[in-house]
């Protein structure tokens, strides 16, 4: 049986999640150099689909493909991009993107990577009679809309193309200066040509280029875990700096904690609800507690009655007043949430916390009172305003503090709508059969601004729930798109804000932080823009 | 007693289809369409969504997504979850973890609970007797989920006398703090059993006749007080191995076992109605074979019952 923590002597005995095997075998394959970085056990959950970087949009499995393979661009922790697979990706208009791979890359098995394997993978993942979940990252790359008509005019994108072994050309439907900096995102991963001779098995025990590889064929043991061992043909910026990576799955963040606490898992990347508001004593330098890429808010549909034109502006603005996020984040979430001070997060590049018109973020019962009687002066309000969430989502807390904060500062009746599932509030939202507003958040896909708005607030965008529509907002987005200067853009995101201000289709809430913690063997523990600790470099003594 | 067992196994039958139907109504009635879910939060790609609901012919009427069930069970192919992967194969991981989980609970709650049990009744009213009876209340009266996290916290974590967390693969060691958290509510109904059946038995015709008769004090206790005092006691300990196995859900959260309890748990959340539906008509299908076997014991512990 295990001891009690700190016997260094068990050090690589400890922390397997009851595999006898697990001591066995490998012996620690350091292979001279400067030693071995150890073996690092993290907490995962089971990814809810097989292994294919298209078919995955979860946290899950999300983490696992990054282990996995290599894209042909990689964030570092902060969020900037750098090429790791690509050499160069350029383009003049915004529109027509070259891209070249860097040579004598290969895939874990020994086969070289060539530009059609990207090609292929992404094809793969557009056509709808794949039914790939992260299909839609395809749309912006001309033909799109052909692939996925039911059934398909075309098997592959128009707007992709094979030059040779090391270069392929990307036509986009429309100016997009941020395409390049998508390209880091799981959804756009090369895959081996052999793959698509049986996905499903492929999925299963997948080869792919990064970091890391299967330990072996099987490794992945369901709702158990998965043995991940360093990859010695990969050679990019992301070199795994230990020898293996576990992912150990926890049904609960509860037990995970448990398990840092017990000395079995070297990084947690989060904190269960019960243990926030204890966490950073318990775990002291070993806490993690960071803004991430998480934006929250709740989303007020624009065809609520009384929400409409200018009635419903000044009810929006009313509300946001009433809100003391401050308050609430220390409350209910001891500090691991950052009031919004925008609707992007500040992990993301051309984040300003001084946005004109932000204002109408901070508290100020007064200002709430008023506007909602000037509201009430148009016509007056006796509805109940209810806010829709998902109770498997740990989300009743703020609500209920929300609603309570509307109900003293406005007067009105104001109450939480739970849904048991986040699938029956999901289908509520996207049949607009809600009634009433709702919670919404943002993970972003990739470190730009803009996504944090283009999906949310263009006229039909896909994530737009409340069915927002503002053709000022939609030109200048377009605008934001077709300029190839980043920082230019990134202005033009800035003012697109100040309208959002004033229109509040969503009233921004909080950040979520990146809260986490390691044990006292791990060090280089850093998490990543996106939440995501950098398992790669985590060395174990 | 064969045509008793025969008969029994036919019963079984009914069961079956009623149980399976009626679970399944209860999961296609959840609210919110599970594959709409799979998308999160992020766009949803019209083709796909049709294409695998039809995959799961969530498309079709209930009475026909039954019956597309049942023609699968026949055919030994219990379908596969959303993630593709085959039901069955999910079980069979699953089931052995639970039944060892069940088994360590059950040896716990049955050793202590007869042992404890035993001597409180041979001394009604005393101070052993009492003492057992207060803690034994004391254990009934706290949820199941306190005593987890209190146990995992102390002897897991604080003092690393066991495992704070099991994982998968379990060997027996590692249950015992799991088994012990799961087998608590029951130690503590066996225990008050056995002292109750026993502290009635001591008074009994057979037993004063067994004493008159010269037989030494602990044969008579054992052969002629405990074996007749433990026909209740078998009875509630057989029906608790179902019960055991469909309600360790919480403890194998709490001590992340990936047994039946998680696997139910993570296909209720998911809306995966064949794999419900497998799982809990096995625990429907356990629960009566262990209904059976306690009948067919009575007949081992009491010499007057005779099956025909």
């Amino acid at each position: 049986m295990k001891g009690a923590l700190g016997l260094a002597a068990l050090a690589t005995l400890a922390a397997c999640g009851g595999n006898d095997d697990d001591n066995g075998g490998s012996g620690n394959g350091g292979g001279g150099g400067g030693g071995t970085g150890g073996d690092v056990v993290v907490n995962g959950s089971e990814p809810q689909n097989k292994l294919i970087p298209t078919n995955t949009n979860e946290v899950g499995g999300g983490r696992l493909l990054d282990s996995l393979w290599a894209g042909l661009v990689y964030y570092k922790a902060d969020g900037t991009p750098e090429n790791d697979l690509a050499d160069s990706i350029t383009s003049t208009d915004a529109q027509n993107y070259t891209i070249k791979i860097k040579t004598g890359q290969k895939f874990s098995d020994g086969t070289a990577i060539t530009a059609k394997n990207f090609v292929d993978a992404w094809n793969y993942g557009a056509l709808g009679t794949n039914k790939q979940l992260s299909s839609y990252f395809f749309q912006p790359i001309e033909g799109f809309d052909a692939v996925q008509a039911d059934p398909p005019t075309a098997q592959t994108l128009s707007g992709l193309a094979v030059v040779d072994d090391t270069s392929f050309t990307v036509k986009l439907v429309q100016p997009q200066s941020d395409f390049p900096l998508r390209l880091g995102y799981s959804a756009f991963y090369p895959l081996p040509s052999n793959a698509f001779d049986d996905i499903d098995k492929y999925g299963e025990n997948p080869v792919g280029n990064g970091p890391y590889k299967l330990k072996e064929e099987g490794a992945w043991q369901h709702n158990v875990r998965i043995d991940f061992v360093k990859n010695d043909t990969y050679d990019g910026p992301r070199k795994a700096q230990n020898d293996s990576l576990a992912f150990v799955f926890y049904e609960t963040y509860d037990a995970a904690y448990a398990a840092l606490q017990s000395g079995d898992l070297d990084v947690l990347d989060n904190i269960p609800p019960s243990a926030l508001a204890t966490y950073q004593d318990e775990l002291g330098k070993r806490a993690v507690n960071q803004p991430s890429a998480v934006f929250q808010s709740f989303t007020i549909p624009q065809k609520l009655a009384h929400f409409e034109g200018d009635e419903g502006k000044l009810r929006r603005q009313a509300i946001s007043y009433a809100i003391d996020r401050a308050a609430i984040c220390k409350s209910v979430f001891s500090d691991t949430r950052t009031p919004a001070k925008d609707f992007t997060s500040p992990v993301i590049a051309g984040y300003s916390e001084t946005v004109p018109g932000n204002e109408v973020l901070t508290a100020d019962a007064a200002k709430a009172k008023q506007l909602w009687q000037q509201a009430d002066a148009i016509s007056p309000y006796s509805d109940t305003f209810t806010i829709g969430y998902n109770a498997d989502g740990g989300h009743q807390e703020w609500v209920d503090a929300v609603t309570a904060l509307l109900r003293q500062t406005l007067g009105i009746k104001a109450e939480g709508a739970p849904y048991p599932t986040f699938a029956a509030l999901r289908t509520d939202i996207t049949n607009r059969t809600i009634k009433g507003a709702f919670r919404s958040g943002w993970q972003a896909d990739y470190p730009g601004l803009f996504n944090f708005i283009g999906p949310l607030y263009a006229t039909g965008a896909d994530s737009n729930d409340g069915d927002y529509s503002n053709p000022q907002v939609d030109s200048m987005l377009k605008q934001a798109e077709g300029t190839t200067d980043q920082d230019a853009a990134n202005k033009i995101l800035q003012e697109v804000q100040t309208i959002l201000f004033t229109d509040l289709p969503a009233i921004p809430l909080w950040y979520s932080n990146a809260s986490g913690g390691y044990g006292e063997k791990a060090s280089n523990v850093e998490f990543g823009w996106n939440s995501v600790p950098l398992y790669y470099q985590v060395t174990k003594s | 007693m064969g045509w008793y067992i025969g008969r029994r196994l036919l019963q079984m039958v009914p069961v079956f289809f009623g149980a399976t139907l009626l679970i399944y109504a209860l999961v296609f009635a959840l609210p919110g369409d599970p594959i709409r879910a799979l998308f999160g939060d992020k766009p949803v790609s019209p083709t796909a969504l049709a294409l695998l609901r039809a995959q799961y012919h969530l498309d079709k009427p209930f009475f026909v997504q039954y019956l597309y069930f049942l023609k699968g069970v026949f055919t030994l192919d219990f379908g596969t979850s959303f993630s593709g992967q085959p039901v069955i194969s999910q079980i069979t991981r699953a089931f052995p973890v639970t039944i060892k989980l069940a088994i360590v609970a059950l040896v716990i709650e049955a050793v202590f609970g007869i042992v404890f049990g035993f001597l409180a009744g041979l001394r009604r009213g005393g101070i052993f007797d009492s003492t057992v009876l207060f803690l034994s209340l004391v254990v009934i009266g706290i949820p199941v989920f306190v005593l987890g996290f209190v146990g995992q916290y102390f002897i897991g974590i604080k003092w690393g006398i066991a495992r704070a967390t099991v994982g998968g693969d379990p060997a027996w060691v590692d249950l015992i703090l799991p088994g012990a958290v799961l087998g608590a509510l029951s130690f503590a109904y066996v225990l008050r059993l056995t002292r109750n059946s026993v502290a009635e038995g001591l008074s009994a015709d057979h037993v004063r006749t067994a004493t008159a008769k010269g037989l030494s004090r602990p044969r008579v206790m054992t052969v002629h007080v405990l074996r007749n005092s433990l026909i209740p006691v078998i009875t509630f300990l057989g029906t608790d191995l179902g019960a055991l196995m469909g309600g360790a859900v919480v403890t194998e959260g709490i001590f992340n076992v990936p047994g039946v309890g998680n696997l139910l748990y993570q296909s209720v959340i998911r809306q995966e109605g064949p794999t419900v539906v497998s799982v809990v008509t096995i625990l429907v299908l356990v629960y009566l074979i262990a209904n059976l076997v306690v009948d067919l014991l009575y007949a081992v512990l009491d010499p007057r019952i005779r099956y025909v």
